[in-house]
This record gives structure tokens, sequence and C-alpha cells, in this order.
């Protein structure tokens, strides 16, 4: 199947190194402590972050740092197809733990401990690069609720289709069988935290196409810092301050 | 600009299901006019002069009207995206087609992405089809077109669909139909090779005029598509590829998964405008009429008869003519004859492309300019003849012609097309042999100079990094040597063997190190992998690389320096390996013997020179090989292979003769097939999912089914349960004539299918099997010079050694199975051209030479029988009754014995019979001459 036509546009008509329309909103669940919906093309995650507060199962809690949970679930009604899917399979708990892992590299743990901060996403509209949404609107939810983070992370995924390296594949393009390269990192601290992809790349297409991948987490990163202190201003008017 | 489109589409399970999709409309997509003022010009591809119009085509006139496009005269075209889209869906071939036009820097084909564009997306109107939706798209952006560009060009928007045409002008288009816009150009041969539209379309004046007003119905309606759906799934008809009886066109078979059999359609009726290749939904007829046909051939209704032809003896059951005869005896009313009968009721896929062949002579022929409308004759007899209409009768009357089938109505007897361009003037040997290449699909064309700027520079020689590499073993010292037919100037393999201290021997096989200087990715390689194999014709050679490559720097001739990729093995004196190497390698062959002259060396018993003694070291080594090989099951087929004989200056053949097979030959080929071997091992260890493979499937039962019945019909026993057994029985056929047990193979090996490429991941690995060989695992490696497949191998080697990187293509698995598809489809090809090829060159050689010789009878039929000259190894029909009466019961066949007989007894042919005939070439309408049998 052609991904790539010969003028170099993709099937959703985007040029191979351009991503799909970013949009970010904070504060969707006022319950939680810090929530944000973050939306990449037709693919939209919501994050809602609580605590840090009181460990709920004691024999978990850890004196000299705070207890991360994550749990990912996607909506019923996110795929076309609606068909109910079992809390707990294989993948939502692989991603659950990927979007742990990752977060858990960038909170500073140390200075809360004895707690416990839960980070909930859900997919609400998947339509590729769902992990790479999950992580970003984690982030957005942990600044919302102020949890102290060496840095933000910012994912993004790319892929490798008709010999040419794509950045953020949509559905269609994920489901071509290519190898998807999704990619979290620091981007001030310039730190790569998650690193994942399912397919075998020669090494120095494989370098390639990780680069690309890193060049959309900073443009990732630029966005929602943007949003970011778009949210401060207005907390600030609100306060008038 | 963000849009999302949305649609709904059924899935595999059966449910609708709603999908989003999100497309960004650019605003940064050139126009490719290069004077226009607004847009990028800098891949602009339209013609630069704003005189000549842009024409804006749709789907139809590109699926329809490829042929004129193709001409030099369309041009300036701009090919929307959305009829690109339509064009790929629907016909492939057509799609290949303009993309190579849109990609020739000589033409001014442009494809402008309308649907991405952000003035000329069309969003969907509710109540709206596809194809209105799409029509409406291409007026959106010839409208756009006509404001982007001002007044500067004018915008033509070709269309033959009358509604969309109305449509057009109204919103202010200029349109025009296809001729009208043709006729404009004032061209009168372009007109030849338009299509008629069909009826539903604005309709061609002229043509009209000239077609008989009433017609008769010779063919049924083809059901629609939703019947055809809903009868296939509920088995009422049945789906498959058609395939037409090489040497009967009114005979055809479908080859059908939902009864486990083969359907056969007999007459044209029946087949009911199916071309072969095309895929057809089937009904069974009653089983009352499932008759048998034992004529050699049969006259449809009216049609003036055609016969067979007397032809090459086939080398596989591909090729080779299908036993339709049930094993029942005549008198045997109760059984059931064991092949269903059926007839077409409709065409799920045409296979429809272009044919060569030549005009029939009319008896009449029209004024010169004026429409005339001939019958077209395929060379191809399994192709019916084809309706045309030209108005340059008198310049194609005696020449080779390519013709594009467009339509068949229920009306016409025979399918209309149109002529597409002229090959040269029948009887000519060169122009023959064109019109076999491109039968055959085969590319004639010289290299590109893009193509030659990949060679290196001549003179070529080793070079010192060469030699220092470290991965390139310097294997000089050794005494290396080639041994190949005569007059081989692309060698590319050698050996060498020599004793070595603890007295095993040390064997290498030296193979051209083609992918030394042919690099993936290059236009070299493309143009190889395109053409897959090189191509042998009696007096000339289509080379798969170029000349400087095929015959200098890859072939590895006598007393020159040259790279090579070798295989070298430790053998025991029993012959069994003890240790295998890979290795690049230089080496310095130094003979390039002949088989005659390697095998005149090895029967020599004064010399005792060192070549000489490692020829028979590797004589005795290699028929210990072929024993165990032989044991495990190995088949010894053969085959009917000639050898002409070509005066220098004339290329006339002077002789021919079948090919001898000496034992030097049968050395060399068993090192290669241990040389294949060896490295199928190695690069399947390494790459299981992705190495280039060969195999060879193990027949059916009833692919031997014709092969028993000969052999019970002389009371030969064959088992054929393995190919051990088999193997073993054939071994035990022997006659009292010596020719008996050649024979017999000859039939065996034509029970066969031939051997193909595959990719290892496609099959699991039982499949890999090759039957012929008798070997778990097999591949081709000693060839890269003619084959492409073993360039593909040397690649895959070279990866395992860790010498090279594996090429991109091998990531992808489909990208690699349609490869060795490529491959398998050029490797057929190629045969079937090399056979033409002979064919030819048999009838210019008995053209001047009637011959008496004699011949063996392979198969019975109610008026004659064919017979096999082993001489020739050309295979046709001899008639008892004269050609056309069906015989009045004067013969009558004996299943059973494989018999016919004379009704009084007095004379009988039984199959495998020896018998003298005739051979003459006659000529029954002119300048179409043909080989004919006769009984003396």
């Amino acid at each position: 199947m052609e991904f790539v036509n010969p003028e170099g546009l993709r099937l959703d008509g985007r040029r191979a190194m351009e991503m799909r329309q970013l949009r970010a909103q904070i504060g969707a669940v006022s319950k939680a402590d810090g929530s944000a919906v973050f939306e990449m093309g037709n693919t939209k995650v919501i994050a809602a972050v609580y605590g840090p507060r009181e460990v709920q199962n004691r024999s978990q809690q850890m004196s000299d740092q705070a207890l991360v949970r994550c749990e990912y679930s996607m909506a019923n009604f996110s795929t076309g197809d609606r068909m109910r899917k079992p809390k707990g399979d294989r993948r939502s708990t692989e991603l659950s733990l990927v979007i742990r892992q990752t977060m858990e590299a960038c909170i500073l743990t140390h200075l809360m401990p004895h707690s416990q901060i839960d980070i909930f996403v859900q997919v609400l509209q998947a339509d590729g690069g769902t992990r790479s949404a999950c992580i970003n609107a984690a982030t957005l939810a942990l600044a919302d609720a102020g949890i102290p983070m060496r840095d933000l992370v910012t994912s993004c995924s790319a892929g490798y289709l008709n010999n040419t390296s794509l950045l953020d594949l949509n559905y269609v393009e994920d489901s071509a069988g290519g190898p998807d390269v999704t990619v979290g990192i620091l981007p001030t601290l310039d730190k790569v935290t998650l690193l994942q992809m399912d397919a075998k790349l020669p090494m120095d297409i494989f370098e390639n196409v990780m680069q690309l991948a890193i060049e959309g987490c900073k443009a990732v990163a630029n966005y929602i810092r943007e949003v970011l202190q778009e949210n401060t201003k207005q907390l600030e008017v609100r306060r008038g301050v | 600009m963000l849009q999302s489109k949305v649609f709904s589409k059924r899935t595999r399970g059966g449910k609708v299901q709603k999908t989003v999709r999100e497309v960004y409309l650019r605003d940064d997509l050139p126009c490719g006019a290069p004077f226009c003022k607004v847009c990028d010009t800098s891949k602009a591809r339209l013609s630069p002069s704003a005189s000549s119009p842009i024409l804006i085509v749709d789907t139809n006139v590109v699926l329809s009207q490829i042929d004129l496009l193709e001409n030099p005269a369309m041009d300036n075209v701009v090919v929307l995206s959305v009829v690109r889209d339509e064009v790929k869906n629907r016909n492939i071939a057509v799609f290949k087609r303009i993309e190579t036009l849109c990609y020739n820097s000589t033409r001014n084909f442009f494809v402008f992405y309308n649907t991405l564009h952000k003035d000329t997306f069309v969003h969907d109107v509710s109540g709206e089809s596809p194809n209105d939706r799409n029509d409406r798209a291409i007026r959106v952006a010839t409208q756009w077109y006509q404001n982007h560009l001002g007044g500067q060009t004018r915008v033509l928007l070709i269309t033959n669909d009358r509604e969309n045409k109305r449509k057009a002008t109204e919103e202010g288009i200029s349109a025009e139909t296809i001729e009208s816009y043709v006729k404009s150009l004032g061209q009168p041969n372009l007109l030849d090779l338009l299509v008629k539209p069909v009826s539903e379309d604005v309709e061609m004046e002229d043509a009209d005029a000239l077609r008989p007003s009433k017609r008769k119905v010779l063919y049924a309606e083809h059901k629609p598509m939703s019947e055809i759906t809903s009868g296939l799934r509920c088995k009422i008809y049945h789906q498959g590829k058609l395939r037409v009886n090489r040497y009967n066109p009114f005979e055809a078979y479908v080859g059908s998964e939902s009864i486990g059999d083969e359907i056969i359609i007999y007459g044209r009726t029946n087949m009911n405008r199916a071309f072969d290749g095309d895929v057809v939904a089937v009904e069974l007829l009653p089983q009352d009429q499932w008759r048998e046909e034992k004529f050699l051939s049969i006259a449809d209704e009216g049609e003036e008869e055609e016969e067979e032809d007397v032809h090459l003896a086939p080398n596989s059951a591909d090729d080779a003519l299908r036993n339709t005869n049930p094993p029942n005896s005549a008198d045997d009313k109760n059984s059931v004859p064991c092949r269903p009968a059926g007839c077409v009721i409709g065409i799920i896929k045409r296979n429809w492309h272009s044919y060569s062949g030549s005009l029939e002579p009319l008896p009449m022929p029209a004024a010169s300019g004026s429409i005339a409308h001939a019958l077209f004759v395929p060379k191809d007899r399994k192709i019916s003849k084809i309706r045309i209409q030209t108005r340059q009768l008198e310049n194609l009357l005696d020449q080779i012609i390519v013709v594009a089938v467009d339509s068949w109505d229920r009306q016409s007897r025979y399918p209309s097309g149109h002529y597409v361009r002229k090959i040269g003037e029948i009887g000519d040997r060169n122009v023959e042999n064109q019109a076999v290449l491109m039968e055959n699909d085969i590319c004639d064309e010289p290299f590109s100079r893009q193509i030659l700027n990949c060679l290196p520079p001549l003179p070529w020689s080793v070079s010192a990094e060469d030699l220092a590499n470290p991965i390139r073993m310097d294997l000089r010292h050794l005494l290396v040597f080639s041994v190949d037919p005569p007059g081989c100037k692309d060698i590319d393999d050698a050996l060498h063997c020599t004793t070595l201290p603890n007295g095993n021997f040390e064997v290498g096989v030296h193979i051209a190190d083609v992918t030394n200087f042919v690099h993936p990715g290059t236009p070299l390689d493309d143009e190889a992998s395109q053409r897959g194999t090189s191509v042998y014709l009696v007096e000339r050679r289509i080379d798969m690389l170029p000349k400087p490559l095929t015959e200098d720097i890859c072939s590895l001739r006598a007393d020159v320096e040259r790279l090579a990729f070798s295989v070298i093995w430790e053998m025991t004196p029993q012959a069994e390996i003890i240790s295998t190497r890979y290795t690049k390698s230089i080496i310095k062959s130094c003979a390039a013997l002949s088989y005659v002259e390697a095998q005149a060396r090895m029967d020599d018993s004064r010399l005792v020179d060192p070549l000489t003694t490692d020829l028979r070291d590797m004589n005795t080594l290699a028929k210990i090989m072929r024993q165990r090989r032989i044991e495990r099951g190995a088949l010894t087929l053969a085959s009917a292979e000639v050898k002409f004989q070509i005066d220098t200056e004339t290329h006339d053949p002077l002789d021919i003769g079948m090919y001898q097979i000496r034992e030097a030959n049968q050395m060399v080929e068993e090192f290669m097939l241990a040389a294949n071997v060896s490295v199928a091992e190695k690069i399947l260890k390494h790459f299981p999912l992705c190495s280039l493979l060969r195999r060879h499937p193990t027949p059916t039962k009833e692919m031997l089914e014709p092969l028993l019945r000969t052999a019970a019909a002389i009371g030969l026993n064959l088992d054929v349960t393995s190919s051990k057994a088999l193997a073993d029985s054939l071994d035990r056929a022997v006659g009292d004539d010596p020719y008996f047990n050649k024979l017999i193979r000859i039939l065996a090996t034509r029970c066969m299918t031939q051997a193909v490429y595959f990719c290892s991941g496609d099959l699991s690995p039982p499949e890999f099997h090759h039957y012929g060989l008798a070997s778990p695992l097999y591949t081709h490696f000693t060839s890269p010079i003619r084959r492409y497949a073993d360039v593909i191998v040397h690649r895959l080697l070279a990866a395992s050694l860790e010498i090279n990187k594996l090429p991109q293509i091998f990531q992808d698995r489909t990208q690699l199975t349609s490869i060795a598809e490529n491959l398998n489809y050029r490797h057929r090809n190629a045969q079937m051209a090399s056979r033409a090829s002979v064919e030819l060159h048999t009838l210019i050689y008995f053209r001047k030479r009637p011959t008496d010789e004699e011949a063996r009878i392979v198969k019975i039929r109610s008026n004659g029988f064919i017979v096999f000259v082993p001489k020739y190894g050309i295979e046709g029909p001899v008639y008892l009754t004269p050609r056309g009466e069906k015989g009045d019961g004067e013969w009558f066949v004996d299943e059973q014995q494989q018999q016919v007989k004379k009704m009084d007894g007095s004379v009988s042919y039984s199959v495998l019979q020896s018998v003298k005939i005739h051979m003459e070439v006659v000529e029954p309408q002119p300048n179409r001459p043909k080989l004919e049998l006769s009984l003396i």
C-alpha cells in the first residue's frame, strides 16, 4: 500500500515530518488535584492526578519516596467497533507500567515520602499514538497538580514506511505493520526516558527515525510549555495579582 | 486547514463501521505550470508554452484510452489524484502505465493532488454516489485550474461521460470528448488508437454508421455482480481463473477450490466471452452434458476451423497439453465422466492486455484513408480473433501489429479492440523475434545512460584495494578452471579441486561476484530486478546486466584475475562434506574449457597434467555425490532439448539435433547443486524469515494420471508414492529399444510443475522441499550474471557473513514476495520465449528441407494421434482422417489399450509405438507458414 505518495504527502495530507494538530486543555476534572485533556489529531486522552496523598495500602508505603501509581484504560467508545474490553488486559497493564515508569523518572519522589500519587489516564478516542498522547496528558495533569518534577516529559512516535521516516503515525499508518518507535524525553535536560519499538530496523535507519521522534517530542514540549504558561497567566488573573 | 472525512465501511465480519479520518488540506501544492506566478515552479512538469491547452482527464479516459495517452501526441496532461486513486483501484496495470508516464521526463504529465488541496477538496453531499462525487471533484479542480491560471492558457476537461460533460459546460468549463479532441489534432493515425466508447457514453458518430443495424445475440448475458457474489456464497456458482487450452482454444479449464476439481468449459458459447487468465464465475452444466472431447479440434458453430500446430515438446506440466480424456471406455455407459463441465456466467476480473499478431487477409482491401474493419489474429492461440477498425489498412496488412482489447458485446462473435502500434513485417526474422519477446513481456531496450553510469570504468582489472581488502581471500594460486557450453561468454562459475595432505579433497566452487558491482537501490539493480533473468534465444541473448559486466568484468574468463564468491568444502574421498567455508575471493582461472574439451581430457588416459588429474578427481567425487542423491530419491528427468547450428552469416539454422549430455555436464551440475544446497542452508540459518529459496512442489496424483495411464497401457507399473519410488520404477522401465527409457522419463517430466522461487517467511519448512532434487532446501546461487535470484542470494550470503549489511527490501516481506513472484514470472516467460524462438527456427529449418523421420506416438485421439519426434524435439498431430470430417466411425479409440484402431481391426496404432512420418512446411494462407506432419 502507498503510504507516502510520490509528492511526499501522506494519506491524510501531511508531509513526512509533520505532526497532527495538537490541542490541550488543563483542568478537565475539577475534583482531581490536577487534570488535562490532550489531543493529537483524532487521538484524545484525558488524565487525572490525585495526590500526593496518604498511602491507601499501608504495606506499600515507602519511607524514602512517594509511591506512584498509574491506571490506563480505554473508553469503550474510543474505537469504531463498540467492543467491551475487559479491564486489566495485557495491553493496558503494559501501558500502565510504561506510563508509570516514565512519569516516575521525572517526579521528584524523594520530596514526598510516605505518600502516594495516582495518575489515571483514559483514552476517549483512539487514532494511533495513544501511548504518546497518554504521557503528554499525564505530564500536563501532574504539572496542574503542582507535583514537583525534574522536567516535563513529552512523548511522540515515529515510524518507517515506504522507505520514509514518518512522524506521529495515525491509526492507518500504525496498523500497516511497520516499525513504530515511541520516544519519551525530558526536553530541557535532553534525556530519553522512554524508548520502545516492536520491530526490526537497521541501525542507521533506526537512529534516523528516533531522531525524528525526538524532534517531535521537542515540538510537543514547546506546545505544552505554552499551554502551561497560558494557564498560569489565567490563574494570575483569577487571583487578581 | 483541517477537515475530516467520515465514511462507513463494512468490516470483514460483516458489521458496518463508521470511520473518521483526518484530512490536512494544504496550500503548498503546486499547479505544475512553469509559467505560474503563484506556485512553486521548481517541480513543474507541464509544457512551458502557454499556447497548448492543459488537458484534465477523467478516470474512464485514463482507463480506456491509455494507449492513446502513451502516444507523444497527447501531452500537457494533468492527472488528478482522485483519478489516480480510482485508476489504481480499478486496474493496476493501467495505473502502472500512467505512473510511468507521470515520471517520464520527456512527457508533460503532472499529478495534481486535488483531494489534498484546500481549494479543490470536495465535501460529500448526501445522496451523491461516489462516482458523482469524483466527477464533481474533477470539475471543481478544472474550474480551479481555469481561475488559477487566469487567461494564460486554455484548460480543457476531457471526459466521455455525457452527464459530466453537460454539467461541466453548465459550470462554464470547456469540456470535450476524447474523440473530438483527437480529431481536432488532425492526425488521422491517432484515431486508430482510440477505443470505441461503450454504449452509454457519448457515441462516436462515424463508427455507428458502418455498423450493421441488427445483429443476432450470440452470447448469454453476464450475470450482475451482486447475483454472482450471492451465487458464489451458496455454492451455485464457482469462481476461478480461466485457462484456455494451449492446443485447443475452444476448450478451457477453471480451477475451482469450491469443488476441488477443474471444471472444463467446451466451446466459445460456454466460455461466454471470457479470456485466458480472467477470473470468472462458472455454473456447472447438468451431468448429461458432461461430454468427452476426443477430437483433435472441434469446429465451433459456423466458425472456420482452427487446427493444432506442430510445436516443441513441452517440458513440464505448466506448458504441456492437459489431458482431458477420462479413463473410462466408451462402452461403459454407467460410469460418470470424471470431470465436470460448466459455462461461464460472469467475469469477475478481466485479464485484458495487448496482444501481438497480424491481420487476417481481406478479400478486398478498402480504399486508403477510409475506415476499414479487419480481423486481427493473435499469435497466442489461446486468444480469440479481435475485430479492429483502422484507417491505414493497406499499411498494416503484412505487418505484425500490437492490438489491445476494449470490449466484447453480446452481439459480436469477436471482441473489439484497437490498434496500438506495429512491430514490423511478417516473415522477417527480427520482427518475428520481436513479436516473441513482446508476447512474453521481455524488455529488449538497450540499457539507459543512467544504468550504464553505474558500471565501473573500463578496462577494469582487480585493484590494489580489492587485494588489500581483508574480506577477500587471495585464491590466485589455486588451479581454478571453468567448464561451460562452447562459445559461452558469460562464465559465472569456476571450480577447483586440490588434494589435502590428510588425503581429503578441497573442492571450491567460485561464482562471479556480481554484487560487488551491482549495488542495491541503483538504477542498474532496479533494471536487473525488473528483467529478472537473461533470455536465451536461438541466435541471440538478451542480457539481464549490461554487456561489459556480463562478458568482461564479471565473467570468469581464463588467465585474468577476477573477483569471486567462493564456497569451499573439505571432502573425504567418499565425498562426505567435512566442512564448508564461504568467502569472497580473488581467482585467476587457468582454463575455460567446454564440456567436450573437459570430457576429452578426462577420457584421454595419456594426459596426467595437474588440471586433468583435478578433473578426474572431481568427476569421481561427483559420481559418488550423484549416486547418493539418486539414492535419496532425486529424479533423473529428461527433456527434449534441441541445439541449433546457426549459419554465421545468414543466421539460418543449418542443423538441429538433441542436446547431448556428457559426464562433464553432470560433474559441473553436481557441484553447482551442492553449492546451492550449502548456501541455502547457510542463509536460511541466518535469515529464517527473509531468505529467497527455490522449491519444487510434489506432483499431485491427478498430475501424474496421464503418465500412469500411458504406462498401464504398455504394461509398465510405475510407483508414484514418493520421488524415491518413482525414481526406482523409472530406472526399472527399460524396454527392448534404447530410447524407451528416455521417452518414459520425458513423459514423466512433463507431468510435473516447474520449481518456483519463494520467500522463506511465506511458507512452513516442510513446504520448502524440492521434489525433483529430493532436497529439503534449495536455492540459486551459481549464476548471478544471468539470474537475479542469485544476486539476491549473494546479498543474503554476504550479509550472513557480515560482509555487507542486509539491504532494505529484506525488511519488507511483501516486497520480497513480490520480487519472488516477478522472478517466477520472468523465468517462465524467458523459457516460453526460448521455446518460441526454437519453434521459429525449426520452421525456418524445415522450410527448405522436407524430411522423413521416425516419431513416437505420445497421445491417442479418435481421428489421429500426437507424435513426438525425438531428433528435433517437436511434437504435433498426425491425422488419420482428413481434417474437418469427424471420421464417420472409421476409427475408434480403445482407452484401456491406448490404441486407435480401424473399425475392421486391420490397422491399429498404440501409444509409444514408433511410426515413420513426413515433415513439411506448408502455407495454407500466404505469409503464414506452418509445419505439417503426415504418416508415410
